[in-house]
């Protein structure tokens, strides 16, 4: 088999490679809360890479779609007592309708203005849930949002003193998640939003509602990082203020960027690498923002694809 | 609202103004690359640091604050120059997403390096002497160190304003920044005047640290805030617009001064608040014009 | 719901081609197979994480906690350990974010198996962490301020609070400083929960003094720029001004009130004046400024224990003080390891006991923990910051001008907290 085969018999069983990957990848991870983070930070920057690398729109706002998840699960365990299940759907449900909400505003704007207006009003968002006072619990975060046991019916997963079940239950959501991906990537829709991105006017000049195609992206893209809040919210017990701040929009590019943007792989690689990396750098020296940027730096001067792409674009060439 | 003079409110107008004038001054550096080069300089924040540290080690080596004044500008923008050269112009022409995503790592390099040479512990910065104390404006006591910065900042504009408006040099950037392809046609080196850009752009930056430094403390995370702040005031006063920066920087130091004296602790809500707003309406922000960029 | 079944059969199946692969035998979907053996960790040193932020703005401070629990750990070694067991310190990194602090804690109990936590350096941090320790029943020694962690929504019989909270601290400046300075008094609040709950101890203190308020101005936490928050303070004259904000937001406000004037016209007061924060921002600033500490180096010319902590330190730091964040991670460590002699063991509930029943005095004179919440019961210093010219050197930066007796009458009733 050649290598262009290889390639081609990846991307055609992506979803499968994914799945086997991450069912053994508790075993290579440092500990299982590193990977169950990797799971939730890959799906974070999946969801991104949506409109970002799927259709070419830098947005510095996903922050809240992951934040408004995490809060929306959280408040509604905590706060209203609702069962975990639904608390996940309802923190899903939140995030879309920011992101519908916050995209309708954005898409009238282009280029960097849209990173603007989205960082802008991703800012908002975290104001206006700083400021719920006891509800959200403003800067000390929500806490007490401790999901103990699983009752799947044929056993019962203590998830707070066997972090590996809690990985599998992520994990779970997290694969349905991403065979949802896969469909609307594969999808016409998809095709319209690498049309966008490749030419914008070309695309509507094809009779494509541009406008209404990149909404309707921005909002899904919202629900994939809602349900990533969701998880977080349920892996940490508690839900920090600045999962809302824009440094958790940057984080999110950051991965899609390292790992490839555009690619399948790419948000889990890229979130594998750089968690990974912090948690192995950090234990060796309190400066590992030093490197971070220069490893940063160096993908974006050297391998623009990241890592995934540029395996990809390596095995395509021999 | 009780305790709400007419006294007060004209104090806190000026205050507002005076903020106007530290907000003018920190994102003029951004705004002057943001708009000409269209590159978005997500190290500004970092620069700004770095001017602050330099202050502080040329006030240790000079003990003289007019002398760290002049050099750090000239210090930090040599820096600049340095990173345009040999970071930021190889990805020229590779979509605006790379010099962003480059100077955000950057930014952590910097701010790491300053830990690492000047250590974790904040360093002490005083005001000098001659500006220090307090002035009665006639509505109130005013520090006199914040009216030193009005005139800093009225006259740092001003040369820019010059230099952009009335030079050959300033000719060539504004051209450089409608189109750089007719530029470059017509023989002219615009790379070179790309160079000088970013680094007065840094330079002012760096300005901006020293001058902040008697107020807030130096610290190697301070410049995390300034960023935000920056893009606020480039944003709503439009991309490339020196007028729109001043006018947007006032605006800003206005609205967050009077949501301070009523709702005080919606005051950094506010200025986002109005960002939304005037993006909404005018996505080009106040003074840009419209398709400067995609 | 169909989505529901469908994500649960899915997680299921994962599970179970995992307990297939991994698992060997039947019948093992009764008793789990990824149980975390907690107790019975493996080799028997005795493990005690500490996640403090290394980096990020604090980082000086928690470099000194960290130094400070290491000795801690030292000299528990030296003196034997327990029966022979030693004694071992898992330093970590939070980075002052609650979601950081949350990951890097159910790290140090899953995979560093250790046995207690002690640390953080900020409120919400702590609150995190708190809720990581209780659920897996891992004893928690905070060391940093906060009211909140004693209140019913999140004390836990594994919470331990070390540090004062606001209440004590901003209750004993108020107490010595209201009946000297006069009855006007403003108020500048850093708009969080610790903010508001060191105004609550300030006015709960005034309501004796008979004060009245003046100004109360709260501003967004992290501000940098307080000149617009100022001039209402200054129009409402007041005598004494509360800054109830902390670290870098005190020293900025200090700051920039400072050139507005103000400290000519009023008194300024905080709860907690930090020995890291007066070095860093200068004399000038701080002058003449009156707050509470848990403890100052200068407390070694009265009170024994703080002279043999106050020596050892300076023997490993080439002669420089410790400052009070540092006591508090010895403090931290040091009483927990005491208990843990006491216990003669790693039990949780045995060492929960002994904290609760021993009094211990470390570095500042006695203290206990007071049962219903366990906070450290313990004196507050009131501390006035040095001009300039008054410092013998560079480490002389607070004179101490009163001492506020340790006493459970100062805390806030346990029915007040919720606690019974």
């Amino acid at each position: 088999m050649n290598m262009s085969n290889l390639t081609g018999t990846i991307t055609k069983n992506r979803v499968l490679v994914v799945f086997a990957f991450l069912l053994i990848f508790p075993f290579l991870a440092p500990y299982e809360a590193l990977a169950t983070d990797v799971l939730i930070y890959g799906l974070y920057a999946l969801g991104l890479n949506l409109v970002f690398g799927y259709m070419g729109v830098l947005s510095f706002g996903h922050a809240a779609f992951f934040g408004v998840g995490a809060y929306g699960t959280g408040i509604a365990m905590v706060h209203f007592g609702v069962h975990w299940v639904p608390s996940i759907f309802i923190g899903i449900l939140m995030a879309g309708l920011t992101a519908m909400i916050m995209g309708a505003m954005a898409i009238r704007t282009k280029g960097i203005y849209f990173a603007m207006v989205t960082l802008a009003l991703a800012q908002c968002v975290y104001y206006i849930v700083y400021h719920m006072g006891e509800l959200s619990g403003g800067e000390d975060g929500l806490t007490g949002v401790s999901l103990k046991t699983v009752d799947l019916g044929f056993t019962t997963l203590n998830i707070i003193r066997e972090p590996l079940s809690k990985y599998y239950l992520v994990l779970g959501f997290v694969m349905v998640a991403i065979f949802i991906f896969s469909r609307i990537i594969n999808s016409p829709f998809g095709s319209v939003l690498e049309a966008i991105r490749e030419n914008e006017n070309r695309a509507q000049a094809c009779g494509y509602d541009v406008k209404l195609t990149k909404w309707v992206a921005f909002s899904i893209s919202g629900l994939f990082c809602g349900l990533a809040g969701a998880l977080s919210a349920i892996h940490l017990s508690v839900v920090p203020i600045e999962s809302l701040h824009y440094h958790q929009s940057g984080l999110a590019v950051m991965m899609a960027l390292l790992g490839g943007m555009g690619t399948f792989f790419g948000p889990f690689i890229g979130a594998m690498a750089f968690l990974m990396l912090e948690d192995i750098i950090t234990t060796m020296t309190s400066h590992w923002q030093l490197f971070l940027g220069a490893i940063f730096m160096i993908f974006v001067l050297f391998f623009p694809r990241g890592i995934w792409g540029s395996i990809l674009h390596w095995i395509s060439r021999r | 609202m009780n305790g709400i003079t007419l006294e007060l409110f004209v104090m806190q107008m000026f205050t507002g103004l005076a903020l106007g004038t530290v907000f003018v001054l920190m994102a003029v550096g951004l705004s002057l690359i943001f708009g000409l080069l269209t590159v978005v300089n997500f190290a500004h924040g970092a620069f700004y640091m770095v001017g602050a540290y330099v202050g502080v080690f040329l006030m240790g080596v000079t003990g003289n604050f007019w002398v760290s004044l002049v050099l750090v500008p000239i210090v930090v923008g040599t820096l600049g120059l340095v990173i345009e050269r040999f970071l930021v112009r190889p990805l020229y022409g590779r979509g605006i997403d790379y010099p962003l995503l480059l100077t955000f790592g950057l930014a952590l390099v910097l701010v790491e390096l300053v830990r690492i040479i000047f250590g974790l512990e904040g360093q002490s910065f005083d005001v000098p002497e001659v500006l220090s104390g307090a002035v009665n404006i006639g509505v109130g006591y005013f520090p006199l160190y914040r009216l030193f910065l009005i005139g800093v900042t009225s006259f740092i504009v001003f040369a820019l304003w010059l230099f952009i408006e009335k030079t050959s040099y300033g000719l060539i950037i504004r051209a450089g920044a409608r189109d750089p392809e007719i530029v470059r046609i017509l023989g002219v080196d615009i790379s070179k005047v790309w160079l000088i850009v970013f680094a007065i752009g840094t330079g002012v930056a760096g300005l901006a640290g020293v001058l902040a430094a008697p107020m807030r403390s130096v610290i190697p995370d301070m410049g995390s805030t300034v960023l935000v702040e920056a893009f606020v005031v480039t944003v709503v006063g439009g991309m490339g617009s020196l007028v729109g920066a001043v006018v947007a920087g006032m605006l800003v130091g206005v609205v967050v001064a009077m949501t301070s004296l009523f709702w005080p602790s919606l005051a950094d809500l506010s200025m986002f608040v109005l960002m939304a707003v005037v993006l909404l309406v005018r996505p080009q922000g106040l003074f840009g014009q419209k398709g400067l960029m995609g | 719901m169909t989505i529901k079944n469908e994500n649960m059969s899915s997680a299921g199946l994962s599970r179970r081609k995992i307990i297939k692969g991994a698992a060997a035998g039947a019948g093992v979907l009764a008793a789990s197979p990824f149980l975390l053996n907690i107790a019975g960790a493996a080799d028997d040193t005795i493990k005690i994480g500490f996640p403090v932020p290394l980096t990020g703005p604090y980082g000086s401070e928690a470099k000194e906690q960290a130094l400070c629990a290491q000795m801690a750990v030292d000299e528990f070694n030296a003196a034997g350990g327990l029966n022979g067991r030693m004694a071992e310190l898992l330093v970590r990194d939070d980075k002052l974010k609650s979601g950081e602090a949350a990951k890097r804690t159910q790290e140090l109990i899953e995979k560093d198996k250790v046995h207690f936590v002690a640390g953080s350096l900020s409120a919400s941090v702590q609150l995190a962490v708190n809720t990581i320790c209780a659920d897996r029943e891992i004893p928690y020694v905070s060391i940093s301020q906060s009211d909140a962690i004693n209140e019913a929504k999140n004390f836990t019989k594994y919470t331990f609070h070390e540090a004062m909270n606001p209440h004590m601290t901003a209750g004993a400046v108020g107490r010595y400083v209201f009946p000297k300075e006069g009855k006007r008094v403003a108020f500048l609040i850093a708009d969080y929960a610790y903010g508001h709950e060191m105004a609550r101890g300030f006015k709960e203190a005034g309501k004796a003094a008979g004060i009245e308020i003046v100004a109360e101005v709260s501003h967004p936490l992290a501000t940098k720029d307080y000149s617009t928050f100022l001039p209402r303070i200054q129009a409402a004259k007041p005598d004494v001004l509360c800054l109830c904000n902390f670290g870098y937001d005190q020293m900025n406000s200090l700051k920039q009130a400072t050139s507005f004037g103000m400290k000519d016209q009023m008194r300024m007061v905080a709860p907690a004046l930090l020995y890291n924060q007066r070095r860093a921002g200068g004399a000038a600033a701080y002058s003449n400024v009156i707050g509470g500490t848990n403890f100052y180096w200068g407390l070694e010319d009265s009170i024994p224990s703080a002279k043999k902590f106050v020596d050892a330190y300076r023997k490993l730091n080439a002669g420089a003080p410790p400052s009070d964040y540092g006591a508090y991670g010895y403090a931290g460590v040091g009483g927990l390891l005491a208990a843990v002699k006491a216990a003669g063991s790693t039990d949780a509930d045995a060492v929960i006991a002994a904290m609760e029943s021993t009094p211990y005095d470390l570095y500042k004179g006695e203290q206990h923990y007071r049962k219903c919440d366990h906070q450290s019961v313990q004196s507050v210093y009131i501390i006035e910051s040095k001009a300039e010219a008054d410092m013998a050197n560079e480490y002389d930066v607070f004179k101490i001008v009163a001492e506020d007796k340790a006493s459970e009458d100062v805390l806030r009733s346990c029915s007040a907290l919720g606690l019974g």
